[in-house]
Parts: C-alpha cells; structure tokens; sequence
C-alpha cells in the first residue's frame, strides 16, 4: 500500500500513467474504428452501385 | 488592345499590382478604415473589462495594443485575396509571365501600406489613452512598423490557403495565430521592457531579422498556395 | 531504389504490408511499456528532490517527444509528397497530423498535472516547455482544419503540405521565443538538464518508456496511413475487387 500511494504523490502520479493508457487506448480505438467505417462504406456503395466504379 | 512584344518588368509588374490595390482602397475607404476602428475599439474594450486603474493599464498597455494590432491585421487579411479571386484578375496573375511570388509581393506590400502602417500611425492616439509614456510611445511604434511587415506577409500566406473556402475567417485565424506568435511576443515584450527601463535592441533585432526572413520566404508559400487553391 | 520505393509505396502493396508489419511495432511496445511502467513505478528510486512526483515524467517526456517527432515526420512527408508528388507520402501526413495531436494533449495534461504538486498550481505560465506545447497543439489544430475544410482530398494535401512546411520553419522560431519570453522572469522549467547524470535505474525505465512511444506510435501510425490509402483508393480497382472477395477488412 505504501508504495501505490507513493507520499503524497500517488494521486498524480497514477493519474498521468492511467492518461497515458487511456490516451493509446483511445487512439487505437479510432484507428480501428475509422478502417471499420471506410471499409463498410466502400462495401455499401459497391453494393448499390454494383458494377460502376 | 495593345500587343507588347517583351514581357513587362519584374518591378513594373509588382508595381502596378501594388498600385491597384492601392487604388482600390482609395475608392473603398471602409476597407482600410475598419480594422482601424476595430483596433482603436479592442484596445477600448481592455480598460473597460479590466477597470480603469490606470497602474494595471500602464502594465497592460503594450500587450493590449499588440493582441489588438494582431487580430485588426488578422481582419484586413481576409480579404486580400478575396476581390481577385471573385472579379476573375487572380487567374490572370496565376497565367502571368511575372513571376507570381513578385505580384504577390507586391500586393503584400499594399496590404501593408493600407492596413500595417495606419496601425503605426494611429498607435500612439490609442497608447496616450494607455499612458503610455512618448519614449515608450516610440518604441512602440517602432516595433509595431516591423511586426506589421511580418504579419502581413505571414497573413498572405493563410490567405492564400483559405481563398475561397467557405467560412474562411475562423480558419485563417487559427491558421495564422500559432506562426504570429513570436511576433507578437517580441513586440509586445519589448515594448513592456522599455516601459520598465530596460534594454530594447535585443527584441527589435529579433523583429527585424524576422520580418527579413518572412519578407523573403513567405512571397514563395503564398505563391504555391495559391496555385494550388486555384488548381 | 527507386524501383523498390515505388513498389512499397504503390496503394495496394501497402495496404496488404501493413498488417503484416504492425506487430512488428506493437509487440516490442507493448513489451516495453510493460518494463517501463513496472520499473518506472515500482523499481526506479524517488527523485531526491521531487520524490515520488518525478515519475510522471515516464509518461510527459515520451509524449512531449512523439508530439514533435510527429510534426517532423508530418513536415517531411508533405515535403516528399509536395516534390516527388508520392501519394502515400501526403496519406502519411495526414494519418500523423491527429496522432501528433493526442501526443501533444498528453504531454500538456501530464505536464500540467505535475505542476500541481511542484508548483501548486495547474499551469503555470512561466514554464517555456508547457507554454510551446499548447502552441504546438494550436498548429496541429489549424492544420487538420485546413485539411477538413477542403473537400477535394488532393487539393486539401497540397494546401496543408504547404501549411505543414511554413509550420515547420516556424516551429523552431516559436520555441526559441518562447524561452526568451519566460526567461524574463526565471520560470521553473520541468526537466533540468541532468543528462547522463541522471541515474541508470531512473534512465532505464525512461529510455525504455521512450522507445515503446515511438513502437506504438508506429503501429498507431502504419494503421492510419492504411485507413487512409483505403479511403483515398475507395474507387480504384483493386479495392472494389479485395472488397467483392471480402478480404483486407481489418
């Protein structure tokens, strides 16, 4: 316990690495996200244009 | 029409952009007098929200007057290339066989003369309301001579890049407040230290080696964008 | 050399390499992010001076870093594209530009939540390293706006390349002002410039934590980029056909 809450420091301390993960979290969310929508787009309008490009 | 045989000078050239822009700012005064009013009324806004303490305006006054220089300049850059983009004479530039940094430069230079050097002008009215002391006062102005040349240089450029895009106002600002930054740190900081008692060649150095700088490179960035906005 | 260059950056070679070499980025990453957390929290001794408040700098120097080295490979890249006219080069910029971003928030978060214990108070003005972080933010703000007001993707990669580049000649500029700006009045700057002085179990952790920045971001950035040739080639060919055959979806 002592050394999670590292003096009086802990809050801070652990709130930055908690950022930092949720910042690369974040980011690989929209990475995946954005591929998912442009690939699902690209798969609707295929599938109304059929042929045309 | 009259055939020329050679192709007019390079200063002819920038010359004669210059000199219609000139002209059109005679026959529309609004457009050179706006930014001024703008100016006079920004700088008007800071004792009336701050209080009219007159130690705090003696302390706040140089950078009031720069950050209102800075958006009065921002305002007259939006429509720099906006009247040549509409009436059709910017595709004429773009198919000249001037060089287009030269007629860019040379607009650029009229921008300034209509809007950078009324700013000096009329700087030290609004300073006396600041109590700015003359000495200070000079400075000021001296500053403010370099830092305008920057800034509509600088300016030229995001115009450029935002001509005839929609909504284009909040755009160039957040396009060109970030690279006026240094400008207007050393300008307004100057000024604060001279205020104080302190020495100013440092910073006007710096003003005038960058405006050196813009004044050579930025007649190339804005040249390319607009190119490439009129692609 | 050329031929080769040309071959990886041809739209859908990419596309099919780029998942092949992600994890090549994210394993190393995620590895050393493992190290660097456990010995950046639990291993590496408290500061003398800051105590235990020293370790947020595990996570504020990586990203203080990654937001320049973004605008560097952003900067680069639209110069590249702007010359050679290399396709992939402007879907690099683009896919760095909001990367570079979220980097620069965190090193301004973390920097800011440090000054709370060392200099009681959440932003503290006098610091040149924070000042020129939210400045930088302002840049890549401005520069994803260009980029999203122009509908015509080539036209947006043109105009904002010359943004990236005028960008990039200031940047520096802006730094150096900056310090001469808080300089007038003796701010605290966050990292002294111990060096090699700086203890091997402190350094360690920080040198670990600054190379598993750099894996992820690449692995962040090679997926990007990829989304990005996809959207750019959304009426090519090639894509209609992997499209049809339902492969190259993730």
């Amino acid at each position: 316990m002592e050394g999670l809450t590292m003096g009086s420091y802990g809050a801070y301390v652990w709130s930055c690495f908690i950022m930092g993960g949720l910042v690369l979290l974040i980011c690989d969310w929209r990475a995946r996200s954005l591929q998912r929508k442009v690939y699902r787009d690209i798969e609707v309008r295929i599938k109304a244009l059929g042929d045309e490009l | 029409m009259i055939e020329e045989t050679d192709t007019p000078g390079v200063m002819k050239a920038m010359a004669a952009v210059a000199k219609r822009d000139l002209v059109l700012a005679w026959k529309r005064p609004g457009d050179v007098l706006n930014p001024l009013f703008f100016f006079a009324m920004v700088a008007t806004l800071f004792p009336l929200a701050v209080g009219p303490s007159n130690e705090q305006l003696e302390f706040s006054g140089p950078g009031v007057l720069w950050t209102a220089a800075l958006l009065a300049t921002l305002l007259s850059l939006n429509s720099l290339f906006v009247t040549d983009f509409e009436d059709g004479s910017l595709d004429q530039m773009l198919v000249s066989s001037v060089p287009l940094p030269a007629l860019v430069l040379g607009k650029s230079i009229a921008h300034w003369l209509t809007s950078g050097l009324p700013l000096v002008i009329i700087s030290p009215v609004v300073a006396i309301t600041f109590r700015m002391p003359s000495s200070v006062t000079g400075v000021l102005m001296l500053t403010l001579l370099l830092g305008t040349v920057s800034l509509s240089m600088l300016g030229s450029i995001g115009a450029a890049l935002t001509v005839g895009l929609h909504r284009a106002t909040a755009l160039l600002s957040l396009l060109i407040l970030p690279l006026a930054m240094p400008v207007l740190i050393f300008g307004a900081r100057t000024v604060s230290l001279v205020a104080s008692g302190d020495i100013v060649a440092g910073g006007l150095y710096f003003l005038a080696a960058y405006a050196v700088l813009v004044v050579s490179l930025a007649p190339f960035a804005t040249a390319a964008a607009l190119r490439i906005s009129n692609e | 050399m050329w031929k080769f260059i040309h071959k990886l950056a041809s739209p859908p070679h990419f596309y099919n390499l780029a998942p092949k070499l992600v994890p090549w980025f994210t394993v190393p990453g995620v590895l050393l992010v493992a190290y660097g957390v456990y010995a950046g929290l639990f291993l590496a001794p408290a500061d003398y001076q800051q105590g235990d408040a020293f370790r947020i700098i595990y996570i504020h120097v990586p990203s203080a870093y990654l937001s320049m080295m973004a605008y560097m490979i952003m900067a680069v890249s639209a110069a590249i594209g702007l010359i050679w006219r290399i396709k992939l080069s402007h879907a690099v910029a683009a896919a760095a530009a909001p990367l570079g971003a979220w980097f620069t928030f965190l090193a301004l978060a973390t920097g800011s939540i440090w000054g709370r214990p060392m200099w009681g108070t959440w932003w503290e003005w006098g610091d040149p390293r924070l000042t020129s972080e939210l400045i930088m933010l302002f840049v890549y703000f401005g520069y994803m706006a260009l980029r999203a007001a122009i509908d015509d993707t080539a036209k947006a990669d043109k105009a904002s390349a010359v943004l990236a580049l005028v960008g990039a000649v200031n940047v520096p500029i802006i730094h150096f002002s900056v310090e001469w700006w808080s300089s007038l009045h003796q701010g605290a700057t966050l990292l002294r410039k111990d060096g090699p002085a700086m203890d091997p179990s402190m350094l360690y952790p920080l040198l670990a934590m600054i190379l598993a920045f750099t894996f992820l971001f690449g692995a962040l950035l090679t997926r990007r980029i990829r989304t990005e040739v996809l959207f750019r080639e959304r009426r090519t060919r090639w894509v209609k056909d992997m499209v049809l055959s339902a492969k190259g979806r993730n």
